[in-house]
């Protein structure tokens, strides 16, 4: 562990009395308060905290609705309108986790795409990031089968199209979606199983973010220079900088969600979602809740997967690979970009790229919301359809980590480092 | 010290002794494990009274020539479609190795009963249900991804791999079947 800048020193007797036998007060005191941090660190920096912060606020108000949910096919969805209109605050309990799951999405993105700009995945913390690749994977389990507990149209075809994928693996297939149905289509056995995994998923997550943030403080936070801290005046201490800057952000964020909470709480969701599961009738169009859309536009992307006319991999398989790929390469990240340097802001054509990674990232989550065969950009009598504009984009993705990393880490020019963080922070007033 | 040389003395077989209790524990302890981990696993396979809800019996009487019914088999809709000539001879008369899915419509139905589809209205892409008498061959169209099947449930374009699937099902009488 990084050492605490200062040794716990507890005044109370009773505090004194405890720590010995359980040092859990020395263990908070070396994480929150005297943790040493990088005095350089930025508001990109606060979203692991907010994503924390979100953890315990799906947990507490995923409790409390169970209190009030049934998870049965006939009575899940009557439960959940329970919830709405009955339920003391029901309404405001079920908002805020449906919202909150959705903000829990938009944090951690912008979590890993500030860990890849500033190459936090880089030795000495490869075993830091794959820890938060595991929560991520975890998560969208987690919010998958969420989805699937109100029993609305949407969860209902979100359950069948998720779990059919796996019906696309060679042999087995077919046993394993028997297998996670319990049964000849998705339905009540289904939908019992999902609830009792909603349930315990999320404890499972807090267990990770503990191994997550033990392994980040073995070496401590990477900062946005990318350079190792020098000395202690390269650091403040967790307490009171980050504890006041993550209590700000804490704030801002709150603002924005309320506003989602109260005045538009079913922006995020869908319509159809609000209608009772029905097996008989698929709705026209269906789509997963927005924050899977950019992996379900690689899973569509992709065509069959021919040799001289032989298909050798059908398009349904072929899709399903494309986007575990998709997701697993991110485990490999840190091996990809052998680059020495680790933040963008000194590797200029990794920061352009970088850029083009995000608006690529966010076209493939445009892709995944349209019909593919529909057209996207009109040119004359046709134009081009979103199939072939998700296809471009899923040829960036896996580019930019199979391709375009691994050369850059061998060719690419980079920037002078400055000496250290303090001198860097003076130089930049000097000039100021 | 004589523990020592007896060790020693003894190595080879006992040795070999070691070896057989180590394996035997260590395969033991394998099937014990596997045994433990069975009934976690297959708990969630169909339970009996869902496999038991397997066959239904279905008056095809009050369907005229020229419409289809959509029943309830095992959780997914079932078409039962009474095909006009026209519908037959547009499925027979398209030549069958040029499918993606080859099978003849002679194949898809029962010999006598022709008129009659019975076709599981689960799309073989992702599990959509397909709308009848939609789509570019009038047969059904899979509105998730865009399959389009044909008089025989057969399909002609989209993603979908195979035809619709046709379920076990006999004819207890001309006007009644029995599916499963
Ligand atoms: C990682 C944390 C979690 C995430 C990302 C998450 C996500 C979701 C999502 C997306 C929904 C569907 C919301 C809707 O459409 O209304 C949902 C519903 C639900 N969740 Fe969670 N959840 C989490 C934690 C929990 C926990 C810890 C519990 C209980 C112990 C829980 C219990 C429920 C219940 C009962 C529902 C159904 C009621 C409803 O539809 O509002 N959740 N969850
Ligand atoms: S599920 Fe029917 S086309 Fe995809």
């Amino acid at each position: 562990m990084t050492a605490p800048s200062r040794p716990f020193e507890p005044k109370n007797g009773f505090v004194k009395w405890f720590d010995q036998q359980l040092p859990i007060f020395t263990l908070l005191h070396g994480a929150l308060v005297a943790y040493p941090t990088p005095k350089n660190l930025n508001y990109w920096w606060s979203f692991g905290f907010l994503a924390g912060i979100l953890l315990f606020v799906q947990i507490i108000t995923g409790v409390v609705l169970a209190m009030h949910y049934t998870p049965h096919a006939l009575m899940a969805f009557d439960s959940v309108e329970h919830i709405m209109r009955d339920v003391n605050y029901g309404w405001l309990l079920r908002y805020v986790h449906s919202n909150g799951a959705a903000f829990f999405f938009i944090v951690v993105y912008i979590h890993m795409f500030r860990g890849l700009y500033y190459g936090s995945y880089k030795g000495p913390r490869e075993v830091l990031w794959m820890l938060g690749l595991v929560i991520f994977l975890l998560m969208m389990a987690t919010a998958f089968m969420g989805y699937v507990l109100p029993w609305g149209q949407m969860s209902f075809w979100a359950a069948t199209v998720i779990t059919n994928l796996f019906g696309a693996i060679p042999l087995v297939g077919d046993a394993i979606v028997s297998l996670l149905w319990g049964g000849f289509a998705v339905d009540n056995p289904t939908l019992n199983r999902f609830f009792s995994l909603h349930y315990v998923l999320p404890f499972v997550i807090f267990g990770v973010v503990i191994l997550h943030i033990w392994a980040l403080h073995i070496p401590g936070s990477n900062n946005p220079l990318g350079i190792d801290v020098k000395g202690p005046q390269d650091q403040v201490d967790f307490h009171p900088y980050h504890v006041v800057k993550d209590t700000f952000m804490t704030s801002v964020m709150a603002i924005i969600f309320f506003a989602f909470v109260f005045y538009a709480p079913n922006y995020m969701g869908h319509p159809d979602n609000y209608i009772p599961a029905d097996p008989m009738v698929t709705p026209a169009h269906i789509v997963p809740d927005w924050y899977f859309l950019p992996f379900y536009a690689i899973l569509r992307s992709v065509p069959d997967v021919t040799i001289f006319g032989f298909t050798l991999i059908e398009a349904k398989l072929a899709g399903i690979m494309a986007m575990a790929a998709s997701l697993l390469l991110l485990f490999a990240l840190p091996w990809l970009d052998r680059s020495p340097v680790r933040s963008g802001t000194f590797r200029p054509i990794f920061k352009l790229l970088f850029w083009v990674l995000v608006v690529d990232v966010v076209i493939l989550g445009i892709v995944g919301a349209k019909v593919p065969d529909d057209i996207a950009i009109t040119i004359g009598e046709g134009g081009i359809s979103w199939l072939i504009v998700g296809q471009l984009t899923t040829i960036y993705y896996f580019g930019f980590f199979l391709v375009a990393l691994p050369l850059l880490a061998k060719f690419e020019k980079t920037k002078p480092l400055p000496e250290s963080i303090s001198e860097a922070i003076l130089s930049r007033n000097a000039k100021a | 010290m004589s523990t020592m040389e007896q060790t020693t003395e003894h190595e080879e077989t006992g040795a070999r002794r070691r070896d057989f209790l180590f394996v035997a524990a260590g395969g033991f302890g394998v099937v014990a494990a596997g045994a433990a981990v069975w009934p976690l696993v297959d708990q969630m396979n169909p339970s009996a009274d869902v496999l038991a809800l397997s066959s239904i019996e279905v008056d095809l009487a009050p369907i005229a020539v020229g419409q289809a019914i959509k029943v309830k088999w095992r959780g997914k809709p079932v078409y039962i479609r009474r095909r006009t000539p026209a519908e037959i001879a547009a499925a027979r008369d398209f030549p069958t190795a040029d499918l993606p899915d080859a099978q003849s419509d002679e194949e898809r139905v029962k010999a006598g009963h022709d008129e009659w589809l019975v076709v599981i209205g689960v799309c073989t892409h992702l599990g959509c249900i397909p709308i009848d008498y939609q789509g570019d061959y009038d047969g059904w169209y899979c509105p998730c991804h865009g399959s389009h099947y044909d008089t025989s449930g057969r399909i002609r374009k989209g993603p979908a791999p195979k035809n619709l699937a046709v379920p076990e099902y006999t004819f207890i009488n001309d006007f009644r079947i029995k599916i499963g």
